[in-house]
């Protein structure tokens, strides 16, 4: 058990102004046969805004890279700011130390060429696809991590806590999940809790949603040092958080004030995993990766979000202990971004992008799915990484061979009409 | 249906929520009490509202100079340059205080809610920081005073004033063989396009994503957009606002959707706007929006065609798609379907209780805490507008652990049972009305009023 001490501030910081929000699926309670199957844990991490693949895990060695990218190329290997080697062609952003160490070890695989199945280059289109697991937008209003849930055990037995304030598309659906955040709670157990859950009995949205919180608070006591979430509001004068104008400090500052906050949070995590009955499984999301200007190189705002990305999943790993190795992380995005740098130091919308397979669970292994290379002629529209992967298909892998989910059931009702798009074999 | 019914739907659906009195006085006659709101002035303003965005961009541009020398000297954090942060951030709370109080005590509640509507369309956040301090100004110079009016001026203030320049990176976006871009290459230097403003103009606050655009068309509409600018920090000749760079702008003509723009200059991205505005596309794509906003996350048909068509009959005018919204028999269904927003659960609360926040920080802390921090939208697309967004556990718990401390701080001597009646009229259902005669207090008695299914719904 990881004693975390996060502050409310802190929390509040790191969770709103800092963009992130995780939520959480519960346990069910299993049957001894089960029981091997239920002590794996999977957090899927959702990177909004498009994160540049190109530059999470930058082909150093491909030799159109350097000029495509012009001034906001990561470096060469061994250079100052330059990438961190995986192999003869990827590397890992310089702010990604932690992931590089996992890497090294066999526990964490870039998919450097990967995509939704949507084309249109909008973030909400894109990420309603990526969240849905539909193969078109809108098809559906329920999310697939939702669904793989729903078949994995009976309705009911699911419990699910969201930390962070709002629902995300990927938890909605026929599993009822939960949520929670620092700070704020009800002060007293006195008597409008149960007043206000005969007022809702049968309010659909109001009813569940009150049990849920309530059942929450109980587990929350368990995962995070409770005291120091529950302090009193700190005094205004000291947060900028609280002001609707964001702190607007150098960016390295924010590394330095932000990823030991985003390493509390993935510890925070890690505490309602690894408690018994636990969390199995979570859904992160980390905001802020829509790049159009100033994007910067081995410094720089992304080398910022990085950062704090890299000191989330070390938090996270740390608090996993010895339950790390029963653990595989997924992180995505909605698109990738521009081969080419834009006319300001950024870069547009674009296909496809990296992404980011951690964990102990995880099988040794190269990178998933193929290269395309990002000579001129391999670039989708002349613009674009090509995807040759479907996000679908690493996804489906891993349900498959980490949570045990059917393929037919994958192909029919977690991912719908996609038999086509096979699962990637050999992660687990 | 009968008039006790219109008038409470008018007041907390079409409005913010009733404060006590409200309903009596819209009873005789409800269409009438909301019509009576569109004006060609525009929708309210905020205390004290002059615009003063050139200001505030200038104040802003000072404090980043004086940040900047200061890192030069090694004292980035000097005395000057934390208070100049500081005068920043209390002037953009201070706007959104005023925004609050507004929406608070307002007896325009529907002129209100419809001015909300359009900020989340044409969002600007705070997120960014050289954003932040013109999200106030945005709203006091482009939405109000066009709140009524022709879209297509409210689509071209949002897409010239210098929020909306920064927040999507139009300001520095330069025509790849533009004489800027000429001048620069000579000097080393590679300036050309960035198209998240054209994008977003077409996607969000247009034709909408369905319209059958390509990626041609978004990057020919961006370098229509070149020259679309603001005055550079260090050339006090030029504006604290927008200006055209005519050698920024990419020359030629251009060809969107399957329509050829041969304008020169400014004029080129004007007459895209004005195509734009005048689209079918966008008639619905706002049409449904608007019906998502006021009636159901899944708004019936029929109103989407109806509002749509008023749009297009009237040249895109605002007054007139409201007119017809108030109109519309789809918009008095009488069960309560939209789940309130944080800011407008606050909103109602104040309302119903007749009172107005005073101090800022409380308001600031609990939106951040559920979920809806001010003046900070999480992307273009603005504040989500379905329940399943802010309808979430913890989003109920803190509501929970609001309302008890607000109702404790508020009630004072007052029957909760009057305050319900006064804040709901005939929205009141038997059973929520039971549940608060029965509390044992006057403050749980309020408690339950705020956190009734009908009172977090509208």
């Amino acid at each position: 058990m990881t004693h975390v001490t996060l502050t409310r501030r802190e929390a509040l910081a790191a969770a709103a102004s800092l963009g992130l929000t995780f939520e959480l699926l519960a346990t069910r309670a299993v049957a001894d046969s089960e029981r091997a199957l239920a002590a794996r844990k999977l957090v899927v991490i959702i990177c909004r805004g498009g994160l540049d693949g190109l530059s999470l895990s930058p082909p150093v060695g491909d030799p159109d890279y350097a000029g495509l990218r012009g001034p906001i190329a990561i470096g060469p290997f061994g250079g100052p700011g330059g990438a961190l080697k995986l192999d003869d062609t990827f590397g890992l952003h310089p702010s990604l130390s932690g992931v590089h160490a996992l890497a090294q070890n066999g526990q964490a695989r870039i998919a450097p060429a990967i995509a939704t199945p949507d084309r249109e280059r909008s973030h909400f289109e894109a990420q309603d696809v990526l969240e849905s697991g539909a193969g078109e937008v809108y098809a559906s209003s329920s999310g697939w991590l939702n669904r793989a849930l729903a078949a994995m055990g009976p309705a009911g037995k699911v419990k699910a806590i969201s930390v962070g304030p709002t629902s995300p598309l990927i938890l909605r659906g026929p599993i009822e999940a939960a949520s929670w955040s620092p700070g704020g709670k009800s002060q007293t157990d006195h008597r409008l809790p149960a007043i206000l859950q005969d007022l809702y009995a049968h309010d659909p949205l109001l009813g569940p949603a009150l049990a849920e919180g309530l059942a929450t608070e109980t587990m929350a006591k368990t995962a995070v040092a409770d005291a120091a979430l529950t302090d009193p509001p700190a005094s205004p004068a000291q947060g900028g958080m609280q002001s609707p104008l964001p702190e607007m400090s150098d960016p390295r500052t924010a590394v330095r004030q932000g990823a030991p906050l985003a390493r509390k949070i993935g510890a925070t995590l890690a505490g309602f995993m690894v408690q018994p009955d636990g969390v199995q499984v979570a859904a992160v999301s980390i905001d802020n990766f829509d790049t159009h200007a100033n994007q910067g190189a081995g410094e720089g705002q992304l080398a910022t979000r990085l950062a704090y990305v890299d000191a989330f999943l070390d938090g996270l790993r740390a608090g996993m202990g010895d339950r790390w190795r029963d653990t595989v992380v997924v992180m995505a995005t909605e698109f990738g971004r521009t081969a080419r740098v834009n006319g300001t130091n950024g870069t547009d919308h674009g296909t496809a992008s990296t992404a980011l397979v951690l964990g102990g669970a995880l099988k040794r292994g190269g990178i998933i799915g193929d290269w395309p290379t990002l000579r001129q002629a391999s670039l989708l529209e002349n613009r674009d990484t090509y995807p040759t992967l479907d996000m679908r298909g690493l996804f489906k892998g891993v349900l498959r061979d980490h949570l045990g989910i059917e393929r037919a059931t994958l192909d029919r009702t977690v991912f719908p009409n996609s038999a086509s798009v096979g699962a990637v074999a050999n992660l687990v | 249906m009968s008039l006790d019914l219109q008038a409470s739907i008018a007041l907390t659906r079409f409005g913010l929520g009733a404060r006590p009195g409200e309903i009596g006085r819209a009873r005789q006659d409800p269409r009438g009490f909301l019509l009576a709101q569109i004006t060609v002035a525009g929708a309210p303003q905020p205390e004290p509202g002059p615009p003063r965005s050139r200001e505030r961009l200038a104040e802003f541009r000072t404090y980043q100079q004086q940040r900047k020398r200061a890192r030069q000297d090694g004292d980035p954090k000097s005395d000057p340059v934390r208070m100049a942060a500081q005068r920043l951030r209390d002037e953009a709370e201070a706007d959104f205080l005023a925004r609050v109080r507004l929406a608070a005590t307002t007896d325009a509640g529907f002129s209100e809610r419809w001015a909300l509507f359009w900020a989340n369309h044409f969002t600007v956040s705070a997120v960014k920081a050289d954003t932040a301090p013109l999200v106030g100004p945005f709203e006091q110079e482009v939405i109000r005073p066009y709140a009524f009016g022709r879209f297509e001026d409210m689509l071209v203030a949002s897409s010239s004033h210098p929020a909306m320049l920064l927040y999507l990176d139009q300001a520095q976006s330069v025509g790849p063989t533009s004489m800027l871009a000429q001048r620069a290459a000579r000097n080393g230097r590679a300036p050309g396009l960035n198209e998240n403003l054209a994008r977003e103009i077409l996607e969000l606050h247009t034709v909408g994503v369905d319209a059958g655009y390509s990626q041609a068309d978004v990057t020919e509409f961006a370098r229509a957009m070149t020259g679309w600018s603001i005055g550079r920090p260090d050339h006090p000749e030029e504006p604290q606002g927008f200006m055209f760079r005519p050698f920024a702008h990419e020359p030629g003509a251009r060809a969107i959707m399957g329509r050829r723009y041969g304008e020169e200059g400014e004029a080129q991205a004007r007459a895209v706007m004005a195509d734009l505005a005048a689209s079918p596309h966008t008639a619905r794509h706002l049409a449904a929006k608007i019906g998502r906003h006021f009636i159901s996350d899944d708004p019936p048909a029929s109103l989407t065609d109806r509002l749509a068509k008023a749009y297009l009959s009237s040249g895109g005018r605002l007054d007139v798609v409201a007119r017809t919204l108030v109109q519309s028999p789809e918009t008095w269904a009488p069960a309560p379907t939209k789940f309130k927003t944080p800011y407008e659960f606050l909103v109602s609360s104040w309302r119903a209780a007749d009172t107005a926040p005073d101090k800022v920080t409380p308001i600031v802390q609990v939106l951040t805490a559920m979920g809806q921090r001010p003046f900070s939208a999480p992307s273009p697309k603005g504040w989500p507008e379905e329940a399943a967004a802010w309808c979430g556990p913890d989003a109920i718990m803190k509501r929970m652990a609001w309302s008890e401390a607000f109702a404790a701080q508020t009630v004072g001597q007052r029957d909760p049972t009057v305050l319900a009646q006064n804040a709901l009229g005939a929205r009141l259902t038997p059973l929520a009305a039971a549940t608060v005669a029965r509390a044992e207090t006057r403050p749980e008695g309020l408690s339950i009023l705020l956190m009734s299914p009908e009172f977090q719904r509208r």
